[in-house]
């Protein structure tokens, strides 16, 4: 047990900490929050695989500007706490349970099998790949197509998003 | 540059992957507020770019961070335009929870 071993054990610990807390979570915010923290964590596991410009785009997209509009729809419909919504069928979330343990169990040996043998070690290129040299380089000229695509849904994306809100049904 | 490889074997990855997956679909199939459903979409998004990214180390190659690089960006337009959609449905039903939006059920 390395030192590096214990710090993704710590990790991991709190990313899955954060998870069970965001879904258990009654009032929203909360759960946001519950939600940055474990984002933060998948940053700095996505640093120890060395993907540096992911690890940055997770923090700056999914933290800064995706998680920030959940909290202000948030805070536009002013939902408070989940009280009224107490779930009377407690059946159904057994059964819910249950099911999420068989895709649990299903996707442990779905990638268990065939991986399980081999990539014990990183592949000694993964340092020079996560950089956002090598990562924009790629973007531009092998993945042009899909990149400028991107754009054209994101455009699609915002007028889309001036309809919806915008409109009084 | 004396970096290190890390020992951590793939499998760990992938099954604090796919525990976050099923997290997600817990949070999925029992919540009745439409914002925390979102929200449980977009960690499942976020564990399968885990493995994503992982798979890239691990491979030497860089196709799997541009995917990721695609998944966030779509991700960004989902929740827009997700969140867009909830706001409409607040203004007609004066509510988030799923159990009471049932105008599509036949």
């Amino acid at each position: 047990m390395n030192f590096e071993v214990i710090f993704f054990f710590l990790i991991a610990a709190s990313a899955i900490a954060s998870a069970i807390l965001m879904v258990t979570q009654r009032n929203p915010i909360k759960s946001v929050l519950f939600l940055i923290v474990n984002f933060f964590c998948l940053a700095l596991i996505y640093l120890i695989l060395h993907a540096q410009f992911i690890a940055i785009i997770q923090i700056l997209v999914y933290a800064g500007a995706i998680m920030v509009l959940f909290l202000f729809v948030i805070m536009l419909l002013n939902l408070g706490d989940e009280t009224k919504l107490v779930e009377k069928m407690s059946y159904k979330k057994s059964i819910a349970s249950i099911l999420s343990g068989v895709v649990l169990l299903e996707i442990m040996i779905g990638l268990g099998l065939p991986f399980g043998v081999g990539f014990s070690a990183m592949n000694s290129k993964a340092i020079e790949i996560g950089t956002v040299e090598s990562i924009g380089k790629s973007l531009y000229t092998e993945f042009i197509l899909p990149f400028e695509i991107t754009s054209m849904l994101l455009l699609a994306a915002i007028v889309g998003v001036i309809v919806l809100a915008k409109k009084k049904f | 540059m004396n970096f290190n490889l890390t020992e951590i074997p793939l499998n760990y990855y992938l099954a604090l992957s796919a525990i976050m997956f099923s997290i997600g679909v817990v949070g999925v199939l029992t919540r009745r507020n439409a914002i925390i459903v979102f929200m449980c979409i977009e960690l499942m998004l976020n564990s399968v770019n885990l493995t994503l990214v992982a798979f890239s180390a691990f491979h030497g190659n860089t196709t799997g961070q541009i995917l990721v690089f695609f998944v966030m960006a779509v991700a960004a337009a989902e929740a827009a335009v997700g969140l867009a959609i909830i706001i409409a449905l607040f203004r007609n039903k004066m509510t988030v929870n799923i159990d009471e939006i049932n105008i599509m059920k036949w």
